[in-house]
Parts: C-alpha cells; structure tokens; sequence
C-alpha cells in the first residue's frame, strides 16, 4: 500500500450522539486497531471526534480525509462502518451511495465560518488540537505584547456588538469596566442560551470551548480582571464537561493560575453550572444567581460593567461574542470589520429550525436578507408549502410575515420590523402553523418564567396568556385583539427589566402582521392551520373507508365505532382530538375541519 | 441523613460555596430536595429554611417531590412544538398515567417532565428518556421506548 494520510473526523456533538455518533467512532477505531491499519500507519491514520457542524438532521456525519482530499459521508451507522473502511480507507475508493449529496453542499457554501470554523473541525477534547491551530496565541500576545487600551481599541475598531441579543458594543463595555477603579473585577460568560430554539451556544461550547476560554481570557486582561465564571445551563450536559475539561487542561498548561504567560498577571475562571431559568440570562439575575439568590433583575441603576457582581466591575459577554474574540485579535479588527455591515461586524449563527428542508445552525455575515437565509441555506420550505411567517429572537422575539423577506438581519434592521436578534433562534412557520397557537406557546413560556418582581410582568403575561388560551379553545370574544394590544403595549412600557420589556413581542408582531388569522378564530371559531385543537373536528368519509380498524387501534380514547370492513364512525364526544386516527390512516378516510 | 448532610456542609465552608450550591448538592444525593434535610440544614447554619424554598421553587433543577425510576423529559422548545411535541407530551402522560398537574407516576416508577430546550433543535421533536437524547420521535417509537423500559423493570 502506498504512502497516504489518512485522518477520520467523527461529528461528536449533542445530536450526533444522540444518533449513534459514538458508536460510529468506535467501530472506526476498532477497524483501524484490527485491520492493522493503525500500525501500518501510526499517527498518519486517526480516527477522532469533532465538535457539531451544525447539519444535525443529517448525523452521524464523518468526513474521511486521505490526503487532504476530503469526502462527507452523512446518515452513518455503525454497521455502515465496514465497507466505508474496507471500500474507501483501504481500496481507495468512495462509497457513493453514502456521501453527502446536494443539500449537504447548499447548506454549507453560502455560509460564512468564523465562530464555526473550529466546529466540525478540530477535536473540542485535546487542547494539542487547538493549540496547532494557532490557539491561545491571540492570548499570549494579549498578556504580554498589548497593554489593555490596546486591547479595548482593536475590538472597538472591530465593531463586534453583544451577540446574548442587545447588540450592546463590546469594546465600550470593556472600556466602561477598564475605567473602574477596583481591586477586584470579574468576567462572565454568559452561557444560559434560555431562548428555547436557539443552540449556537451550546454547539460552541461543546464544540470549541477553548476559544470561549481565550475570549475570556483577553477579556479579563483588557479590563483587569483576576476572576471569571463560565455560567453555563445544567441541562448542556455535554458543555459543562466539556467546558470542564478545557479549563483543567489550561490549568494545567499555566494557561490559567497565577502568573500567566510569565506576565505578572493572575486569572482563574471557575465554570458555574446554571440552576435552570429563563431569566437567568438577563445580566442582573444572572449575577444575582451566582451569588446564590432567586435570579431576580433588578432596577439598572447602574451599568454591571460599574457595579456588578458583589457590587464590583463585571463584564457578562456572551457566548458567541467571546468566542469571536481570539479571532479578531488574530486576524486584526478590520477583517471582521469588513464581514459584516457599517455598524455591525462580523458573523452571527442563527438556528435555522422549523419547516425549512435544511435546519441546523448556520453562521451568516450580518446583513444577509431573511430570504437568502431560507431558500438559499434551508432549502426552501418543506414539501414546497408556502411560507407564512419566520420568527426570530426566541419567545420574546417577534414573527415577521413574508413581507420582509427581503430585510436585512442585522441589529437596525429587525429593530425596525418590530422584532429583535436574540440569540439567534430563527423558527420557520408555514401554512401549517397556527399564529395564534405560535403566540400562545411564547407567552406560555413567559409568563411561567417571569421571575414574579414586578406587576405588569407578572400579572400582565398571565393574563395575555389567559385571553390566548381562550381564543385558542374557540372562546374568543370581540375586543379581545384591542385588549391584546392595550395589554402589550402597557407591560412593554412599564416592565422593570429587559425580559417584560420583549415578552409581549410575538403577540404584538403577529396581530401587526396577521390581525386577520386572529379575527378568524373569534369570529368563526376556526382554525385556518388546522392547529388549534379545540377548533377541530375529526369525522369518518364513508365513502373513502375501507373499514380496515386502523384508526380504532390506534385511538386512544375508544371514540371509534364500526365493524370490520365496513366504513368506521368517530363519536365526538369522545373524541379528544389528538389526531392520531388521521396520521394513522392509509386512504384518506379521516376528515380534519 | 445527618453523614450525607455534613458533607455537604463541609463542601459549603470549603468552597466558600452558598446557598445555591447546597441545595445542587442536595438535590445530586437524593434525586430531589427533601424537606427534612432543608429543616436541618437550616437549623445548623441558622439560615431560615424559607430562603431555601424561596431558591428552590424559583428554578427548575430542583424538584421538591422524589421523582421516578426513568425520568423521561419532553422538550417543549419552539421547533419541537411546531413539529407536534404537545400530543408527545400529552399522549405520554396518558399511557403512563400520570395524575393531572403531577409530573410522576403513583408507582414512582416514570417521571414525565418537561424542559424548554434542550438544545437539539435540528432533531426536534426531541425527547429525553434517562438522559439519553434521542431526537425525531414520534408517538409509535415513544411507546417503543417505553416498552423497553417496562420490560427492564
């Protein structure tokens, strides 16, 4: 056998796992050691885990690269590993059928890697990996060749903006901090990710945790810190392993400890699981929960960066900004300058989820249209049905109709469609989804995680929630999208923190955008989506039914009658709408209405 | 309970912990949060127990009930609902019998919960069943699964 590299890259992120990615990895390995292979090659063929790259509908997702010549295989088994190694690794010869095709290519060529670039690449697990990637060497430059003004200008030019969701200028927050005059100051990254819909966050903390821990690191030099925490949700169990282990391995490199990079200089992060709660990403609850009280906001009399944490200079970045910043000091401010539009630099990852053909994360430069992101990335929408409505920024965040399209996705733009970045989640509805069910399921989820500090927050999601539900079971009453409005636009004026400030923006935004979808519900007791459950009925088509008893075995509640071979009858009042003889039967003899 | 106590007392003073962490730790050695071991822990460090409830009813890793053998959590996140996890959720409660308002079952033997993400979006409708993620799911593999489970018991 000739001389060849042969390196194998296993997707090893949450989705992968759950899929078999770790048995795929092991049956690569296992193949290698037995076959000989290994030891033919030693450390020319190796067969390693990397971070997720974000197509997760399509895992287990292996790149088998021999030399540099890379090929994408998608869906993988275990028991598909055999003849990829005997055909491909030892022959030589791809197995067509396998490789990723089409899609695989659309998804990833319109997409701009720079806070990704790592994910999918390298092995989140070994700090040698990173390191032969140039990594910590924005770090060590940090310590020891800038001073701190240094530092804060290069990510000023940069004009990197807070990626949590404000947009809040990251170089100016590090100067107000750096200003302080303080003996103890702290970073924080902030890793909740609350916006359910929304995992960039996760993908780089599982997949890339040094580069969070090198952001963290400039961070704490610029603004003179000598403590960090990584507050990051208990439910990424995945993250916080991970995200354990590179803080171990970087203690032990005395990349953290006293005396770092021999500069005088001593900094240790400690990572800080998160109890679990929406709120906790606001920056006040979350400092108030890493004091170890109820996350409750409170009044922003001060900037945290002034007085934060135990009431000293604190700098809470996200995630996905933190990660961006040992590239801008590696790469200089005026590349990601010019990535992305005049005032925002850079990329921003979105979570592509919903009825699109292609979900998964996908990092855009900023000013991308909405429409590029859909059909170019996703695909289009699933089974060719028509596009109703895309939202954007998690449940506090607002749906935009088809209207806007064409908008640009940067922090003005969506300010100005009435709806905000968020943390990126991006979650495509099409004709299937119900609007009013959609606001519904948002205000569920915010008035339950309102922390409960002030009325209108409190109270005021309860009852929108409340007037929702309502229309939702077909209770609808006139007046009710007035009441709606007036109720919105009151908690958004007089909330105390952020969270109540956004809560009511699904409400508001789909009663701007589709007041008519609303109208139908109360007027007409009908869901146009066929979604709301109450709305619905579900009735026999005799004339379709062949009497095969599918759809009474499947019926949970006994609610249907007949004999065999003969057309079967629903009673409705026992019918409780779950569906399940619709999706069950095979000649369209159920009717939904 | 007083050995599993002083330990994490011990933890508390060492750490310069708070708290937050006492009751993560009690919550790690017993599934959930115990009454009585608040009551102690309380009475030992002086600080009233209400502080305590007041922490542990305000975020969702604490559960103030034992919970089931498998605990299986549906994901109630934005995509997941969108691709149906309600009639997941709701099916599931009815086929294990969940009592209404309750997260366990009588026989403490599952616990259907729900989470707001998970953060597997691209798989949804996800579901966790004992902390194994398994994503796309549908109705006829959830009762799969939790035949199997049945079958281990």
């Amino acid at each position: 056998m000739d001389k060849k590299d042969i390196v194998i890259k296993v997707c090893s992120g949450t989705g992968s796992l759950s899929a078999g990615g770790k048995d795929v990895l092991e049956a690569f390995r296992s193949l290698a050691a037995s076959t000989g292979t290994q030891a033919e090659f030693r450390d020319r063929c190796t067969a390693h885990q990397v971070g997720c790259r974000g197509f997760c509908s399509r895992d287990v997702l292996v790149d088998v690269i021999i030399n540099g010549e890379k090929i994408t295989y998608e869906l993988i088994k275990p028991d598909m590993v055999p003849r990829i190694f005997e055909e491909h690794i030892l022959q030589g010869d791809p197995v067509d059928e396998w490789m990723a095709g089409e899609q695989h290519r659309e998804f990833h060529a319109a997409q701009t890697k720079i806070v990704l670039s790592h994910c999918g690449e390298m092995d989140p697990e070994s700090l040698d990996a990173y390191l032969a990637s140039g990594g910590y060497e924005a770090a060590h430059q940090a310590f020891v060749r800038m001073t701190p003004g240094e530092i804060i200008e290069e990510i000023k030019r940069s004009a990197l903006r807070g990626r949590g969701g404000a947009g809040f200028p990251t170089g100016l927050k590090w100067e107000f901090a750096g200003r302080m005059r303080s003996k103890e100051k702290y970073v924080v990254c902030n890793g909740n990710e609350s916006d359910p819909g929304a995992f960039a966050d996760r993908c780089i903390m599982e997949g890339d945790p040094h580069s969070v821990i090198e952001g963290m690191m400039i961070c704490a030099r610029a603004i003179g810190a000598e403590r960090g925490y990584i507050y990051v949700r208990d439910s990424y169990a995945l993250a916080v392993k991970r995200l354990g282990l590179a803080l171990r391995q970087c203690r032990e490199h005395g990349f953290l400890g006293s005396n770092v990079f021999d500069s005088g200089f001593d900094l240790d992060i400690r990572l800080y699981p998160a109890p679990g709660a929406f709120i906790c990403g606001e920056a006040t609850a979350l400092m108030k929960s890493i004091e170890g009280k109820r996350a409750m906001p409170s009044p922003r009399m001060w900037r945290t960066a002034e007085k934060g944490l135990w009431g000293r200079p604190t700098v809470i970045n996200n995630v996905e900004t933190l990660a961006n910043v040992p590239r801008i000091l590696g790469r200089g401010a005026e590349w990601f300058a010019g990535v992305g539009t005049e005032n925002s630099g850079g990329t921003k990852v979105f979570s592509l989820t919903g009825k699109v053909k292609n979900t998964g994360l996908v990092e855009i430069p900023m000013g991308v249209t909405l429409r590029e992101v859909i059909y170019g990335i996703g695909g289009g929408m699933v089974e060719d049905r028509a596009f109703k409505g895309i939202q954007l920024g998690g449940p506090t965040g607002g749906c935009l109709s088809e209207a806007f399209l064409d908008s640009r996705v940067d922090y003005e733009s969506l300010a100005l469609a009435g709806t905000i970045m968020g943390s990126g989640g991006m979650v495509v509805l099409d004709e299937t989804s119900c609007i009013v069910d959609t606001a519904r399921f948002f205000l569920d989820i915010t008035q339950a995680e309102s922390c409960g500090k002030c009325t209108p927050c409190r109270l005021g999601l309860r009852r929108m929630f409340e007037i929702l539900q309502r229309i939702t079971n077909g209770h609808g009453r006139n007046g009710d999208i007035e009441l709606l409005e007036d109720l919105g636009s009151h908690i958004r004026a007089t909330s105390l923190c952020g969270f109540g400030m956004t809560a009511p923006n699904p409400v508001l935004t789909t009663i701007r955008y589709f007041r008519d979808e609303y109208a139908v519900h109360i007027k007409d007791r009908k869901c146009p989506a066929l979604v709301c459950k109450n709305l619905l009925t579900y009735s026999c088509i005799q004339e379709n039914c062949t009497g095969c008893g599918l759809c009474k075995k499947v019926c949970p509640s006994d609610a249907i009658r007949g004999t065999r071979k003969k057309p079967h009858k629903i009673d409705q009042d026992l019918c409780v709408k779950c569906g399940s003889c619709f999706d069950a039967c095979k000649f369209d003899a159920v009717l939904r209405e | 309970m007083d050995e599993v106590l002083d330990k994490i007392l011990e933890n508390y003073f060492e750490n310069d912990g708070n708290s937050l962490t006492i009751l993560q730790d009690i919550e790690k050695s017993y599934g959930y949060i115990p009454e009585d071991a608040v009551c102690r822990i309380s009475r030992k460090l002086d600080i009233p127990p209400s502080r305590f409830f007041g922490i542990a009813t305000f975020y969702s890793q604490f559960h103030l009930k034992p919970r089931g053998k498998h605990i299986i959590t549906v994901c109630r996140g934005t995509p997941c609902h969108v691709k149906g996890s309600e009639k997941i959720l709701n099916r599931l409660q009815m086929e294990l019998d969940i009592p209404r308002g309750e997260d366990t079952s009588e026989d403490l033997h599952f616990s259907v919960e729900e989470v707001n993400c998970v953060g597997a979006c691209g798989l949804s409708p996800v579901v966790v069943i004992n902390s194994q993620v398994q994503g796309q799911m549908s109705i006829n593999r959830m009762i799969e699964e939790i035949n199997k489970l049945r079958a281990l018991d």
